[in-house]
């Protein structure tokens, strides 16, 4: 089976790599300086195939930092701002669209 | 309670030794995430949308005072102050901390907890009737043979690496509490026409996207020869199981490529080969686990006193919940009590710390400080003597666990769904949440009596939408949430897979859904005590596939 790292990379509009941090699991953003970033404002963005494979190349080498690198779909906002561009990276980025349960009855 | 013998605290507290280690090593670098990840699996860590998440066993959904307290003492300190109930007997963590799980494994492991067997292709955490021990229309305890089959799967080097997971749940009542025909392998006891007690043997069970209900391969099979025949089930599905697909390779897909005679046909050569070997059961070694399951020193007590009667005459509320949550008990004087993990706008089978160290305290008072964890999602309290309810029920009412609601339309049966899971495609709590607010109104639920709403959100079925009442089955299309809704299903003793009744309806519509359907069920059963689900089965899904789509 081909793992999803070696498959071609096609995109229909702007992306990220993220993935989740080593250490507590918490989302993360790859930034244009190799650095990962809790801060979705922070990624790097690519438009193109080439682009985002070179940014996931080197997020998969990155494998003491961050675990699961994917590209992920955004939208590009007013002022330089990146959004999630489907629900669940809405809810990666935002957490549970619940109330949790500690504030919520006793 | 079951009581861990030496044995037992070794196995547990040499894993946490071991994880602590491989977690350093992961931290330092020197293993890579394809390297740990087998490792961490075995260990029931998984990683998903926001945080690792800790997935720990409660083998046959018991549990001690103590062993709650340090449920919430894990929420407390290592998590977000919470813990979830899954349908398998099984607590989850959704916050952990990679560098924090070696130290809230060693708290597990200082009260017998562990969370082995929770994930990986080996055999899972065994699960049971949550009344085990304590049911009247039950045989024998389920659990002291489940116990057996534990020991001797745990780490065993032959059933660790198979095709894929291993389901196994074991009953022994007339009434299935433990949803046996959806398992991998079922076990339920019964007495044959001499009277001897031994196995059904049901294989090939599974839900997930190609449900099938398990099979008979055996309708009775001697107590002594119960290990030596799990054997050789887990033999013939090592050797013959799918390798080369994962959608392929549960046990369900091979007995029903194979057929169920051709399965059983080589069950029996391999089982013949072995049953009379070690495997045999030894009497006196089933007698020493047995004696492991400790039973409350009951009181001689009366059932249905004048004094429970006049409290639930006294207050309304009070004989509502004794109706609903209050089951009768195998013995006098005593009581099963529920407790509804699903309030009104909740998230189903989570349970604060604060709630969790209550019960801990009230099981200690009221239940011999012993709680059983269901399927379903609720928690229960299994030696309750009748004469404490009243006073029970205001302490529970206090933390919020007796909504009045078990096995009605709002004990909704639900997996995290994409709040959570990085295998969902659509959320499930959400929906859950909104069907608790549009049945609010507990006349309106009691009226419409026993219902189950299964909800999952992705077709790994970890919600059991196949075989709830109403099932609904979260999709994504084109980047948005839709539902598919199924009729009919059902998870007991007549278990059956339900009937999608038309195309998915949108996120916004599925509690609208849902209420249409109540509605058409009010109108089309022939007396008020016709439950849902027959008259679902004698109607079929077509009157309500109408309902559902003549306006929309």
């Amino acid at each position: 089976m081909t793992s999803p790292l070696e498959q071609k990379i096609k995109i229909t509009g702007p992306v990220v790599v993220t993935a989740n941090r080593v250490g507590d699991g918490a989302v993360v953003y790859r930034r244009a300086d190799g650095g990962w970033s809790t801060r979705l404002d922070d990624a790097a963005v690519a438009t193109d195939s080439a682009g985002a494979r070179v940014l996931i190349d080197a997020a998969a080498a990155d494998d003491l930092r961050a675990v699961g690198p994917y590209v992920a779909p955004v939208k590009l906002a007013p002022g330089g701002h990146v959004r999630p561009g489907n629900l669940r990276e809405l809810i990666r980025l935002g957490g549970p669209t619940i109330e949790l349960p500690v504030t919520f009855g006793i | 309670m079951y009581v861990y013998d030496a044995f037992d605290r070794t196995l547990v507290t040499e894993r946490v030794d071991e994880f602590r280690d491989q977690v350093a090593r992961r931290l330092s670098g020197e293993l890579t995430e394809e390297e740990f990840k087998p490792l961490r699996l075995m260990n029931g860590v998984y990683l998903q949308l926001h945080a690792y998440m800790l997935r720990i066993a409660i083998p046959y959904g018991t549990l001690s005072s103590e062993q709650l307290r340090m449920l919430a003492h894990v929420a407390r300190c290592y998590d977000r102050g919470y813990g979830h109930f899954t349908t398998r007997q099984n607590i989850q963590f959704h916050w952990i901390k990679l560098a924090e799980l070696p130290d809230a494994m060693a708290d597990l492991a200082s009260v017998g907890m562990h969370g082995m067997q929770t994930s990986g292709n080996c055999v899972r955490n065994i699960t049971t009737d949550q009344w085990a021990g304590v049911a009247p229309d039950e045989i024998e305890d389920p659990r002291v043979l489940a116990e057996v089959i534990r020991q001797h799967v745990t780490l065993h080097p032959e059933f660790t690496f198979m095709p894929r997971k291993f389901k196994i749940a074991v009953g022994a009542s007339s009434h299935d509490r433990a949803a046996l025909r959806v398992h991998d392998l079922a076990l339920r006891l019964h007495r044959n026409a001499a009277g001897e007690i031994g196995f059904e043997v049901m294989v090939g069970g599974g839900l997930g996207r190609t449900p099938f209900l398990a099979k008979t391969i055996k309708p009775f099979l001697h107590k002594r020869d119960v290990l030596s025949y799990v054997e050789a089930i887990l033999r013939t599905y090592n050797q013959f199981g799918r390798r080369d697909n994962i959608y392929k390779a549960r046990i369900k897909i091979l007995v029903h490529e194979l057929g169920v005679e051709a399965f059983a046909k080589e069950v029996e050569a391999e089982w013949q080969s072995i049953k009379d070997g070690a495997l045999a059961l030894d009497p006196a070694v089933v007698a020493e686990i047995a004696g492991r399951f400790r039973y409350p020193d009951y009181q001689r007590l009366d059932d249905s006193t004048p004094e429970l009667a006049a409290a639930r005459k006294a207050d309304r509320q009070f004989d509502a919940w004794v109706g609903n949550s209050v089951a009768n008990h195998k013995v006098a004087g005593y009581a099963i009590v529920t407790l509804s993990l699903k309030p009104e706008g909740g998230t189903p089978g989570d349970a604060t710390a604060a709630q969790m160290d209550a019960i801990a305290d009230l099981a200690e008072r009221y239940s011999f400080g012993e709680i059983r964890v269901g399927h379903e999602q609720n928690l229960v309290l299994p030696h309750v003597a009748q004469r404490d309810l009243p006073a029970l029920w205001r302490e529970l009412d206090a933390i919020g666990v007796a909504t009045p609601n078990v096995n009605l339309v709002s004990d909704i049966i639900s997996c995290p769904g994409l709040d959570y899971c990085s295998l969902a495609n659509a959320r499930s709590i959400p929906i859950a949440q909104e069907i608790t607010r549009r049945f609010r109104n507990g006349d309106l639920a009691r009226d419409l009596g026993r219902l189950h709403i299964n909800i999952s959100g992705c077709i790994n079925a970890c919600g059991h939408h196949h075989v709830g009442h109403i099932g609904i089955l979260g999709v994504e299309k084109n980047g948005e949430e839709f539902y598919q809704i199924t009729l009919g299903g059902k998870a007991d003793e007549n278990a059956t897979l339900g009937t999608l009744i038309g195309p998915a309806v949108p996120y916004a519509q599925v509690a609208d859904v849902v209420e249409d359907i109540a509605a058409a069920y009010l109108e089309l059963r022939q007396r008020p005590d016709e439950l849902f689900i027959d008259t679902v089965k004698r109607t079929g899904v077509e009157p309500f596939r109408e309902r559902v789509y003549a306006t929309r």
